[in-house]
């Protein structure tokens, strides 16, 4: 019962949230309001018992992200940061993805469920390694490195990439002669 | 924007004061994966934190040359490689790739020491890869002189 009141408390703060992203017409609150919107997604992960999901959206969403986009929109040129574009097409879609999750949620086991599928296929050897052939109490750590670990090496190769690009991106000087070039012919 | 922070005598002290402690949580992050909830990504990005908050408050260029770009570049693609040397050597004793088993003598250690090894790989890579995206956008000027 404890466990329904906390989340129906912390959906309905990721619905005013919501709200309010729409609302709001500055970008850096639009900022603000998407990190609290993930740290009340880690909440809510905390309270399935998720706590490693929640570990990482709570440091890599609501932080890192969230700096990195205020450290984006400080950037962008002061006319910019308050220009919103017409909010229609995007509420659209939102709702139309909304409506097709709605139709499929009859068709998913329900919450716990402990005949589910998931719970049914190679997650009982995990656990059952894990804990008494391993001694990784662990079982999340042990099933990303151990066995996924070539899933978890390709994850790993994807955030190098994403760092070698945006360090080529932004900090090569191509982007400031193009700017400079185009300055120069409109002169 | 202004370029550092360092003047403000609050955030000047409470960043001294976090930096070693957010680098000792990011740590304990890091090692204890196995044991309670973390492992490479949380605390790669934990450690960045510390590393962003210092160039944050004392300005870009200071958080340069405590993490130099050159060094931070080397060390992102050694986690990168890290990674992929603990398959490898698997391979040498005679295992699959990124099979930790064969790592020891018998299979429990070589899981421990595999996971470890893999997890610092990852941690490394994570970190260092935060602190160039934030060091690049921080960096980063739309020049319209």
């Amino acid at each position: 019962m404890n466990f329904l009141i906390i989340n129906f408390f912390l959906i309905s703060i990721l619905f005013f949230t919501t709200f309010y992203i729409f609302k709001t017409t500055s970008l850096i609150s639009v900022v603000a309001l998407t990190g609290v919107f993930t740290l009340v997604c880690a909440a809510i992960y905390v309270n399935l018992d998720a706590v490693d999901v929640a570990f990482t959206e709570a440091a890599v969403g609501s932080g890192i992200s969230t700096i990195l986009m205020v450290l984006a929109v400080a950037k962008l040129p002061e006319g910019k940061k308050n220009q919103l574009l017409n909010l229609f097409p995007s509420i659209v879609l939102s709702v139309s993805i909304v409506i097709a999750l709605m139709l499929i949620i009859a068709n998913l086991p329900l919450l716990g469920d402990p005949n589910a599928p998931i719970h049914l296929h190679v997650t009982p050897e995990y656990i059952k390694e894990s804990k008494t052939i391993f001694h990784i109490p662990n079982v999340v750590t042990n099933i990303l490195a151990s066995y996924r670990g070539f899933d978890t090496l390709g994850e790993t190769i994807v955030i190098f990439t994403a760092g070698i690009g945006v360090i080529v991106l932004l900090t090569s000087n191509t982007l400031n002669r193009k700017t400079k070039f185009k300055k120069k012919a409109k002169k | 924007m202004k370029d550092n922070f360092s003047s403000s005598p609050i955030l000047n002290i409470v960043s001294r004061i976090l930096f070693a402690p957010i680098i000792i949580f990011g740590l304990y992050v890091q090692f204890h994966g196995d044991y309670g909830p973390g492992g490479g990504f949380q605390a790669g990005v934990i450690i960045a934190a510390a590393f962003i908050l210092y160039s944050m408050i004392f300005g870009i260029k200071k958080g340069e040359t405590l993490v130099p770009i050159k060094i931070n570049q080397y060390l992102m693609c050694s986690g990168v490689l890290l990674y992929a040397a603990v398959g490898i050597v698997s391979i040498f004793f005679n295992g699959n790739y990124l099979d930790y088993n064969v790592l020891a003598s018998d299979r429990s250690t070589g899981q421990h020491i595999g996971i470890i090894l893999v997890e610092l790989g990852v941690g490394i890579t994570v970190a260092t890869v935060m602190i160039a995206l934030y060091h690049s956008f921080a960096s980063f000027r739309i020049k319209d002189d």
